[in-house]
């Protein structure tokens, strides 16, 4: 194991500085949040969308480090204008990496986030509607999953920690 | 890679004043330290100092006059109680390696607090593989050992116990004479070890009124060079050395010593040590304003680790709920302010700093963790800057936190 400082570009660099879309939205369709403040990493994404199905406006709130911020920022330019669809089945992680100009390995993570959040997002806009299109998967995609196993990992590990501070 | 990192410097092109407050990590070397050094490196006892020419006896009676400033600023009765080694790493490495090795027929139990730095806790871990138990001390929210636990814990199967003087990250100052005095009525041939890293120019310290067997103390840590340390080992102690190699005028470690690093040390303690008050009086004063000031700025702040002169004088721990740090050691980096996060990323989670948690601390509240530390060098305008800017890098992190980071 070694340590290196991390190398972020000056994408994720500006995007940490001047994030695009910050702030919760009031008149927002949908919200749904992904990780929490013990992972170091917690997400949140206001969606707006028309009845056409269509993402008109999205903005963020981040809890997390330079990466995290970045990634969220990025996702909330990337679905603009997108149907859920095309937001579903187009934005994974590695697009999102690829789009903030990479990252370093240890923070592959915070794209998977971000994305496991936007999904979540798009699953609750169509149970809030009661009914699902076709495309959209019974099972958990891939950043959802990670996005689950991360919370459960944080509260694992807290609740150890917990027993062993009471040992 | 690199070219990443190119471009992260030119974004700090801007900056008008830089405040360095990581000490913790690294240090700068005062001029004064750095001019002492360079004779040494092609003027004068360059040679091995296990050798018979005057560059080598130059070389020798250097070594053994640095040694003998050194041992007397921790209290030692004879300069060959010190070994010099590569750095606090080293030494701790020594200190518990080799007393648990040549005392192993008398025990195979090491006892340690729950807070000691990595290079004594991850020893530990080791040294299991050889057969050896550790058991922690468990430590109160403000970092101090409980001292009961130690009683009860330590017995006749325990052969090393490693209490850090000073806590590294805290600033808790323990009490090793009351530790050490415990220990050794419950078994006095335990041997009894410190780290004193973060005590050596800061607190008054001697290790014989202290009663310990091994000592830790570390060059960068009072603004030497990086890449030496010492560990006193009190005379009659058994200790094995760890690492096999040309023999140097060392019996604990082998090699051939490094004189420029080892004058680069000695130089920087006699100037920690030749207004030590002043010295103090200063990092405190100053500690102090930068620790008031974030309060009275910014509400959601904790301070880690114990008030008043239980702590040491330099050491400033933060935590700033609804902050994470590393994004916040970024924002400051940006501004001219140099901290460091107690929490690393790891492939999926924030790491938090196991001292922290081992006060208590929600690992949210060490994620937004920062400490720094100050030396005699800082000034009233650093401190002044730094209470500039950093109230402002919190607010505009917690401006995109929102509601999100409340656990």
């Amino acid at each position: 194991m070694s340590r290196v400082p991390l190398p972020y570009n000056p994408k994720i660099l500006d995007l940490f500085r001047n994030p695009k879309n910050l702030g919760p939205m009031e008149d927002a369709t949908v919200t749904a949040v992904a990780g929490n403040p013990a992972c170091g990493d917690m997400i949140t994404f206001y969606l707006k969308i028309s009845e056409q199905e269509i993402v008109e406006r999205a903005s963020f709130e981040s809890y997390g480090c330079a990466a995290n911020i970045a990634t969220s920022s990025i996702v909330t330019e990337m679905i603009k204008g997108l149907s859920l669809e095309a937001t579903w089945k187009d934005i994974t992680w590695k697009r999102v990496t690829e789009e903030v100009g990479g990252l370093p390995s240890v923070k592959f993570h915070c794209g998977v986030l971000a994305v496991g959040a936007l999904k979540r997002a798009i699953r609750k806009y169509y149970e809030q509607k009661g009914s699902a299109p076709s495309w959209l998967p019974q099972d958990l995609t891939f950043e959802e999953k990670q996005a689950l196993e991360e919370e459960e990992l944080a509260k694992t590990l807290s609740k150890r920690l917990k027993s062993e501070a009471e040992k | 890679m690199v070219e990443n990192v190119k471009e992260l410097l030119k974004a700090h092109a801007g900056i008008t004043h830089e405040v360095y407050l990581d000490n913790e990590n690294s240090t700068i070397v005062p001029q004064e330290v750095v001019d002492a050094m360079l004779p040494y490196y092609n003027q004068r006892a360059y040679g091995n100092p296990t050798l018979t020419h005057k560059p080598g006896w130059e070389a020798f009676e250097t070594i053994m006059s640095s040694a003998q400033k050194i041992s007397g600023f921790v209290g030692a009765k004879i300069l060959e109680e010190l070994t010099f080694t590569p750095s606090e790493t080293e030494a701790n490495n020594l200190a518990l390696m080799g007393s648990a090795f040549a005392n192993k027929n008398k025990g195979k139990k090491i006892v340690i607090s729950e807070i000691e730095p990595i290079n004594v806790l991850h020893v530990t871990e080791l040294l299991r593989k050889f057969g050896f138990t550790t058991t922690k001390i468990p430590v109160d929210n403000e970092g101090f050992i409980d001292l009961e636990k130690l009683k009860e814990t330590v017995d006749k199967e325990t052969s090393v116990v490693s209490i850090a003087a000073v806590n590294n990250e805290l600033g808790t100052i323990q009490p090793i004479k009351e530790a050490s005095s415990i220990v050794k009525d419950r078994n006095p041939d335990a041997v009894f070890h410190t780290d004193a890293s973060d005590a050596y120019g800061r607190i008054p310290l001697n290790v014989r009124d202290l009663k310990v067997d091994l000592a830790t103390v570390s060059s960068y840590k009072i603004l030497g060079p990086r890449g030496i340390g010492a560990l006193y080992t009190r005379e009659g102690v058994n200790v094995d050395k760890i690492l096999e190699g040309q023999i140097g005028t060392q019996k604990l470690w082998p090699g051939i010593e490094n004189t420029p690093l080892i004058v680069g040390f000695a130089r920087a303690s006699e100037l920690a040590f030749q207004n030590f008050e002043i010295n103090v009086n200063r990092m405190r004063k100053l500690r102090n304003e930068l620790v008031d000031g974030i309060f009275a700025e910014l509400s959601e702040v904790k301070l880690n680790g114990p008030e008043g002169d239980k702590r040491a004088p330099d050491n400033a721990n933060i935590s700033f709920m609804r902050c994470e740090g590393e994004a916040l050691t970024i924002e400051l980096s940006l501004n001219g302010v140099y901290v460091s996060s107690g929490s690393a990323c790891s492939r999926r989670l924030l790491q938090p700093s196991h001292v922290l948690v081992a006060i208590g601390r929600k690992f949210s509240e060490a994620h937004g963790s920062i400490l720094m530390k100050t030396t005699r060098y800082h000034t009233e305008e650093d401190i002044t800057y730094v209470l500039k800017v950093l109230p402002n890098a919190v607010k505009r992190l917690r401006g995109i936190v929102g509601s999100t980071g409340v656990d």
